[in-house]
Order: C-alpha cells, then sequence, then structure tokens
C-alpha cells in the first residue's frame, strides 16, 4: 500500500505548502464549530431582553458588548452563523440534488432534451438571482425557509452545468466505451463511472455556491426577507444597528466582519481544493 | 571548430534529479543528425537546452556552441533574438503549435517582423513565397486560412514554413512526423531535407522510429536515460551495433512474434460457423445543412463493408486516420447502431439481441483500446476495472469465481493476482496495455477488437506486447481484429489484411500477398510511403561508400 500512504502525506505536504487553503479551512472550521455549539450552548439566551445591559462596550462578561436591547453579541454572532451556514448549506444541497442529474441526463441523451433542458438553464441565468429571490420570498413570504427555497432554485442551472461539462468531456473517454461494452446501462455507468470523477468539480463548485448562499442569505434578512425574530441572522443583525450607527459603530461592524470573513474563508478554500483536486497540479507539487 | 553546431558535456538536472548526462554531439552545415530514443531518454530535453527552453527548476552545465560561441552563457534578451533567427524549431503536434485564432500568414510574419524588421506588408509578401515554398501553393491554400481548416500534414507544412521563415542555421525537428498519417509522413520528410539541402542548414531531427531516422539522417546517436550510448555514421553504425541497449532496439524494431506452430487451437463446436460476420456495414452521420431546402448529404463513414472472421483468425484492418476503421469498430462493439446492412456474432444481431443472448454476444467479442492512460477509471483499483466485463456474466458465477476470474486473467497476461489491490497509475503503460488485455480476457472471449492497441507504446513494450498477443492466440484460439496504421505492426500479427480507405475496403487478402504485391493503387501508395528500416539502411550504405570511395 506504497501508493496510498504516499497520496497521503503529498497532501499533508500540500497543505503546508499550500497557504492559503489550510487558512481558508481554519475559518470555516471555526465559523462550522460556533455554528455547532450555539445549538447546545451560548454564553447567553438570546430571546431573553435584558434592557439594563444594553449597548456595553466590550469587557470579559461581554467580549463583543452588547446590543440595544441587551442580548449578548458573541451567543448573537454565533447563532447566526448557525443560520447562515443552515441556509446556505440546503440551498446548496437543492442546487446539487436537481442540478446534477438535470445535468448528467443533458449530458447523457443529448439532442431536444439537452438543448430544451440547456436553454431553460439560461433562461434562470438570465435573472439576477438576488432580485428573483426578493421576488419569491414577496409571493411566498419572508422567512428563513423561503429564502432557502429562492437561493436554492438559483444553485440549481449552476451545478447543471458543471455536471453538464464534466459528463460530455468522460462521454467519450475510452474507460467509458469499455463499460459499455460490458453492457453495463447508462444509470451504471454514470454512478461508478462519471459521478465519481466530477465530484473534484462539484466539490469546488460547492464551495464557492456556499459562499455566495452565505452572502445571498445576510442580503435577503438585511432587507427584512429572510431569517424572522428572534432568530438571528447576520444581515437583521446589520439592518438592526443601522439605527444605531451614530451611538454604538460596533454593533455594525461585528456581524460585517463575520460575513465578509466567512466569505473569505470559503473562497480561499474553495481555490485551494481546486489546486488539491487537480491531480496535474497535485503531481507537480509533491 | 568546423561544425555549426555542437553540444559538449551537457548535463541538466530538474530539482536535482539528472536527465542529462554528459551528452556531446556535433553537426556540420548542411549535415542532417538524427537523435533516437525510447520515451523519457532525453531526447526533446536536448533540444529544448539547445533552444534555452527547459522547464523551471532546470539547471543545465557544459557547453552548447553555435558558430564557436556558448549558447548557455547568453541572456534571455540574447536568446530571444536566437530563436527563430537562427535556430529554428518543428514541433511534435502541428495543431497546438500553431495559433488557432491567428491566420497561418500572419504566424509565418510575425517572425519576419520581429527578427529582419522586416514591414508588416513586406513581411506577408514573404510568408506567401514561404508558403509556396513548403508546397502550399496560393490556389490551395491562401495566407488568409486559420489553422483549423487545415490539415494536418498542411499544418505541418505551415510549422516548417515558420521555422525557416529567417533561413535559420540550425533546424530542430522533434518527432515532426509522430501525429501524421504515413503517407503524409514519406511529404513531409521529403520537404525537409529538400529544405536542409538547399538551404545548406544543419538540421537535429529527434525521433523514436529507427526507419526513419535511417531515411533522413547522416550520422545517427542512440540516446537511453540521458546519456548517448553510441553515436556513428548512419548505415555504419547500424550495421555494426556495439551497446547492448541498441542491440535491443534494433531486434524490438524488427521483432516477429513467433507463429504457432500449425493451426491454431479451434473449438470444435464452432465448426465453420464465423464467429463474426459483417454485410453490407453502413454508418453515416448526418451534416449540418448548407441550404435551408436541402437537407446536407449524410457524410459516410464506413461504405457498405463487408467480411467475416471465423474461429482463431487474426484479421487486420489498416487505414489512415479518418478512413473509418474506427467508427467500423465501434460499430462492430455495439457502441453504434449501423445505419444499414447487418452485424451477427455467433449467428445473432448484437444490436437486436436482448437478455441472455445480446450478453452472450457481448460476451464473445471484447476490445483493447489504443490509449493505455485513457482506458481505465482512475479512481478504481485493477481488480475493479478488470472484473468489469463480468458484468455480463451477472447472476451466473459466484463473487469468488468472479475474483479467481480476475486473477486468472491477469496471470494470463503477464501480471500477478497483487496487483489487483493497485491503481492504474502505478503502472507504466506497456503494463496498463496488459490490463487491458486481462479485462478484454476475462469473459474468456472469440474475438477481441484491438483498435490500435500498441501505437502508444515505445518498441521494446511493443515487442512485448505483440508477443503477448500471439501467445494468447496460440493457446486460447482467439480471434483478432487487429486495427493499426503502422504496417509492420499489422504484418507482424496477422493473416489476412484488409485494407480501408473512405470508408470501403480496397484491398484484402493474405498479409504478405497483400504487402508484397498489393493490387489497388491506394495500397501501393501506402506500402511505397512506409519506411522500412532494412532498405532505408541499404539506400544510406551506397551513399556512405560513394562518400569515402576514391
Amino acid at each position: 500500500m506504497a501508493g496510498r500512504s504516499s497520496t497521503r502525506a503529498g497532501t499533508i505536504g500540500f497543505l503546508r505548502t499550500h497557504k492559503a487553503l489550510a487558512l481558508g479551512m481554519a475559518i470555516v472550521a471555526l465559523v462550522l464549530a460556533a455554528a455547532l455549539v450555539s445549538l447546545v450552548w451560548t454564553p447567553y439566551p438570546i430571546d431573553v431582553l435584558s434592557v439594563p445591559d444594553r449597548l456595553q462596550g466590550s469587557s470579559l462578561a461581554h467580549p463583543f458588548g452588547t446590543d440595544q436591547f441587551g442580548r449578548d453579541m458573541l451567543s448573537m454572532l454565533m447563532v447566526g452563523a448557525r443560520t447562515s451556514i443552515a441556509v446556505a448549506l440546503v440551498a446548496v444541497g437543492i442546487g446539487i440534488l436537481v442540478g446534477v442529474p438535470l445535468g448528467l441526463v443533458a449530458a447523457a441523451r443529448g439532442g431536444w432534451l439537452d438543448e430544451g433542458l440547456m436553454r431553460a438553464n439560461d433562461l434562470v441565468f438570465a435573472f439576477p438571482a438576488l432580485l428573483s429571490a426578493v421576488m419569491i420570498t414577496a409571493i411566498l413570504g419572508p422567512g428563513a425557509v423561503n429564502a432557502i427555497l429562492a437561493i436554492g432554485i438559483f444553485n440549481i442551472p449552476v451545478f447543471a452545468r458543471v455536471a453538464r461539462g464534466g459528463a460530455l468531456s468522460l462521454k467519450s473517454r475510452e474507460f467509458v466505451l469499455a463499460a459499455r461494452v460490458a453492457g453495463k446501462g447508462e444509470i451504471r455507468i454514470i454512478a461508478e463511472h462519471i459521478l465519481p470523477n466530477i465530484a473534484n468539480l462539484l466539490i469546488v463548485q460547492g464551495t464557492i455556491q456556499f459562499s455566495l448562499g452565505i452572502l445571498a442569505e445576510a442580503g435577503l434578512s438585511y432587507v427584512g426577507l429572510g431569517a424572522q425574530p428572534p432568530l438571528a441572522s447576520w444581515g437583521r443583525m446589520l439592518n438592526e444597528a443601522q439605527t444605531m450607527m451614530a451611538l454604538a459603530p460596533s454593533l455594525a461592524l461585528y456581524p460585517g466582519l463575520a460575513i465578509v470573513i466567512t466569505v473569505l474563508g470559503l473562497n480561499l478554500m474553495g481555490d485551494g481544493l481546486r489546486d488539491l483536486l487537480d491531480p496535474r497540479l497535485k503531481r507537480r507539487v509533491a | 571548430m568546423s561544425g555549426l553546431f555542437a553540444i559538449e558535456g551537457l548535463d541538466v538536472a530538474i530539482h536535482g534529479t539528472p536527465i542529462l548526462k554528459g551528452v556531446s554531439l556535433e553537426i556540420a552545415r548542411g549535415e542532417t543528425f538524427g537523435l533516437v530514443g525510447e520515451s523519457g531518454s532525453g531526447k526533446s530535453m536536448t533540444a529544448l537546452a539547445a533552444m534555452q527552453l527547459l522547464p523551471h527548476g532546470a539547471q543545465a552545465r557544459g557547453r552548447i556552441l553555435l558558430d564557436g560561441a556558448d549558447v548557455l552563457s547568453l541572456s534571455e534578451a540574447a536568446m530571444c533574438r536566437l530563436r527563430g533567427r537562427r535556430i529554428g524549431m518543428v514541433f511534435q503536434e502541428p495543431m497546438t503549435a500553431l495559433n488557432p485564432v491567428k491566420t497561418i500568414g500572419e504566424q509565418i510574419a510575425e517572425g519576419l517582423v520581429l527578427h529582419l524588421r522586416l514591414s508588416r506588408a513586406d513581411a506577408m509578401e514573404r510568408a506567401r513565397q514561404l508558403l509556396d515554398r513548403v508546397g502550399l501553393t496560393r490556389a490551395k491554400v491562401a495566407p488568409e486560412r486559420f489553422p483549423h481548416q487545415l490539415s494536418g500534414g498542411q499544418r505541418q507544412r505551415v510549422v516548417i514554413a515558420m521555422a525557416i521563415a529567417c533561413r535559420p542555421d540550425l533546424l530542430i525537428a522533434d518527432e515532426p512526423t509522430t501525429a501524421l498519417d504515413v503517407t503524409i509522413q514519406a511529404q513531409i520528410l521529403s520537404l525537409i531535407r529538400e529544405i536542409a539541402d538547399t538551404e545548406k542548414m544543419g538540421c537535429l531531427l529527434i525521433s523514436h522510429d529507427l526507419a526513419v531516422v535511417a531515411e533522413m539522417a547522416d550520422r545517427v546517436a542512440i540516446m537511453k536515460d540521458g546519456e548517448i550510448v553510441e553515436s556513428g555514421r548512419t548505415a555504419a553504425l547500424f550495421a555494426n551495433l556495439q551497446h547492448p541497449y541498441s542491440k535491443a532496439l534494433m531486434a524490438a524494431s524488427n521483432h516477429v512474434p513467433k507463429r504457432p506452430k500449425g493451426p491454431p487451437r479451434t473449438p470444435a463446436s464452432h465448426g465453420t460457423l464465423p464467429i463474426l460476420s459483417v454485410r453490407e456495414l453502413v454508418r453515416s452521420y448526418p451534416q449540418p445543412r448548407r441550404s435551408i431546402f436541402r437537407a446536407a448529404e449524410p457524410f459516410i463513414a464506413v461504405d457498405k463493408v463487408s467480411f467475416e472472421i471465423r474461429a482463431g483468425q487474426s484479421v487486420g484492418l489498416v487505414g489512415e486516420s479518418g478512413c473509418g476503421k474506427s467508427t467500423l469498430a465501434r460499430a462492430l462493439l455495439g457502441l453504434e447502431a449501423p445505419n444499414g446492412g447487418t452485424i451477427e456474432v455467433l449467428g445473432q444481431d448484437p444490436n437486436a439481441a436482448r437478455g441472455a443472448t445480446r450478453e452472450a454476444v457481448h460476451r464473445a467479442v471484447q476490445v483493447v483500446f489504443q490509449d493505455p492512460y485513457g482506458s481505465f477509471n482512475p479512481r478504481h483499483r485493477i481488480g475493479r476495472v478488470v472484473a468489469e466485463p463480468l458484468h455480463l456474466l451477472r447472476g451466473e458465477i459466484s463473487a469468488r469465481e468472479m475474483r479467481e476470474r480476475v486473477a486468472e486473467a491477469l496471470v494470463e497476461v503477464g501480471l500477478s493476482e497483487a496487483d489487483m489491490a493497485k491503481y492504474p497509475h502505478e503502472f507504466s503503460g506497456g503494463q496498463r496495455q496488459r490490463v487491458a488485455i486481462a479485462r478484454a480476457l476475462v469473459t474468456r472471449p472469440k474475438l477481441i477488437v484491438a483498435d490500435e492497441p500498441v501505437s502508444a507504446l515505445d518498441v521494446s513494450i511493443r515487442a512485448q506486447i505483440l508477443d503477448l498477443f500471439a501467445d494468447l492466440r496460440a493457446r486460447h484460439g482467439l480471434a483478432y481484429l487487429f486495427i493499426s496504421h503502422d504496417l509492420s505492426v499489422v504484418r507482424a500479427i496477422t493473416d489476412d489484411v484488409m485494407v480501408m480507405n473512405g470508408g470501403k475496403i480496397v484491398e484484402r487478402g493474405k498479409t504478405a500477398r497483400v504487402f508484397d504485391h498489393p493490387r489497388h493503387p491506394y495500397t501501393r501508395m501506402l506500402v511505397a510511403a512506409a519506411p522500412r528500416l532494412a532498405d532505408a539502411l541499404a539506400i544510406r550504405a551506397a551513399i556512405e561508400d560513394e562518400r569515402t570511395g576514391p
């Protein structure tokens, strides 16, 4: 098993040389940990208002201070991370579960079905995603679930395109022909040969869509169409901090920083994964 | 300093790994020097060192002299003046060597404007003359054409025109004809020879093909693992090879696998029933319509082809790229439905058969592809790769039996059971081709369709794989349909041969008869164009005698 262990050593060595990927993964791990911890414990409950403690600066008891209702900012940020991640994750999931099969079917069948599916994709692409998300939530009513749906719909064509492109380039490869000579059907070939070989494309695209999803959720919540109170969300925290800009600018600073750093971390991770999963680049580094 | 170009004790290392070790050679004005070796021997690296185009992280030591001046000590700016001006280069792959978004005229003119400071109009005029010079007359190929509008041979002519545009002193040709068909190869080689002769250029010809080098080069060096093992005047060198590696290379180039004694074992149950019988097979592709009133004529890739293959018979299919031989193979394998005619495998139509019959039909015909790198899923272990066709036997044999079959097939092709746990990238090209053959053997087929199975392999590996094919046939009475553009390979392994051109089979018969006494004009042209080592060496020897004589 010399081959396996050398691959593993190669991955660790790659992380050491590829500092951006390591940094991105560290940031994402931190945000993920905060979100998971918030499920069972936050320093203070976020649905209990404590007006006497409002607008405190940072202290040992409240590292990031408190907001205008006296809620602990750290606890709010942790719950906000959970909301952002949940919304973005489910939205990416919708994109992958619907988009990838569509793309694969288009690649496998070709002809008018391919043409029809891809033109429908173009139609969805033609509308600015956030604007249409505003429209969808305006019709269905504001709320986290509808935000997920709206963002998810716009992930579908992205994944359909990636899957179709990857599958088309694999379709004429000799190992796929060999599988057809072995009498294997379309679905088996997709499961055994196509999907594992486009997985890296999908992972990289997934990371990037994830960060876009977090941005979209923050945007929708900011205009009041995303998560509703008492659920905390980075976007709504920004919105609420707006009125207090002059009194307590740090209320806007922290959620804003949380969004920027999380998106940055995800993008660094996406770029790094692209390099790591590209066997040609990997061989050059190792 | 009599020589035009000399390399003295060149060492090249990439990240500390030595690639070239003490390479020395000398080329006189008007002389063609052949550099021969298998992949990884360092021949291309030598050319890149001469152009100072070594990959990142490479260090070169030694001396590379052009007219007595050391190229290695030149600055990058001085090198830029040298490249294209004094040293021209012809690359292997004519498609990637040309810029797809510029016209061929512009690409030839570019070097002239840069090096000779010609005005754009003068450079274009000169480019036109150069295209004439390489045989692309204005009537045939205008300089306003783009690379994708030309054929492979025409593109290589454009690359040669670019290389000689500034009348360089030295022309480096790195595998200039490897990507081309034999008939085109003959034309390009004679063009290079003629230009080097009349312009009195030195020429460094790099090739893996001994016959090509013997035909072209005045002197030859044989490379192995970054070292020149032997060099000298072409005919004299080949007549008296000293180094064991050169001898092995020569033997592998002329290799003919041992034929089984007597007729191969034929399973009695099939009697005279052919394994494969093809009648009037047509496969055509629709073309984009040119007019809205009339659909375009379909492109006919395979045009009314009929033949039969009987048990234990080895049949060759020869033709140049685009003649329809691979399309025919795909139709036989059931990968593409024919537009007309019939295919019968063991008396059944593979496209109409369903269920158990269909699986029996597919089990009888298996395939070995050309590319030893593209024919396996890189994420599957060899055990799974080889077991794939056993999908056709699902429900008939147990998992243990499947494993045994896979192990058996691997042993058959000279690998071991332990290799089942490895991944494809852990094997060399030749070993991968063995794995591909094991995958074809695992269903115990009657017929193996081999589409250019040795084209991507070095000569010594090629000889081993051909031996394996011959051996498997002797032991199992397998029939082959052996598709290749390489006449020497087909001659070595087949009893009967079919020559295909423009979708039609133009000549067929016993292999020896067809190649020794071709009847159809196309076959004659094909046979004449294929370089033959023995003939080339005889001509070379005559020239050398003449020169050294009184």
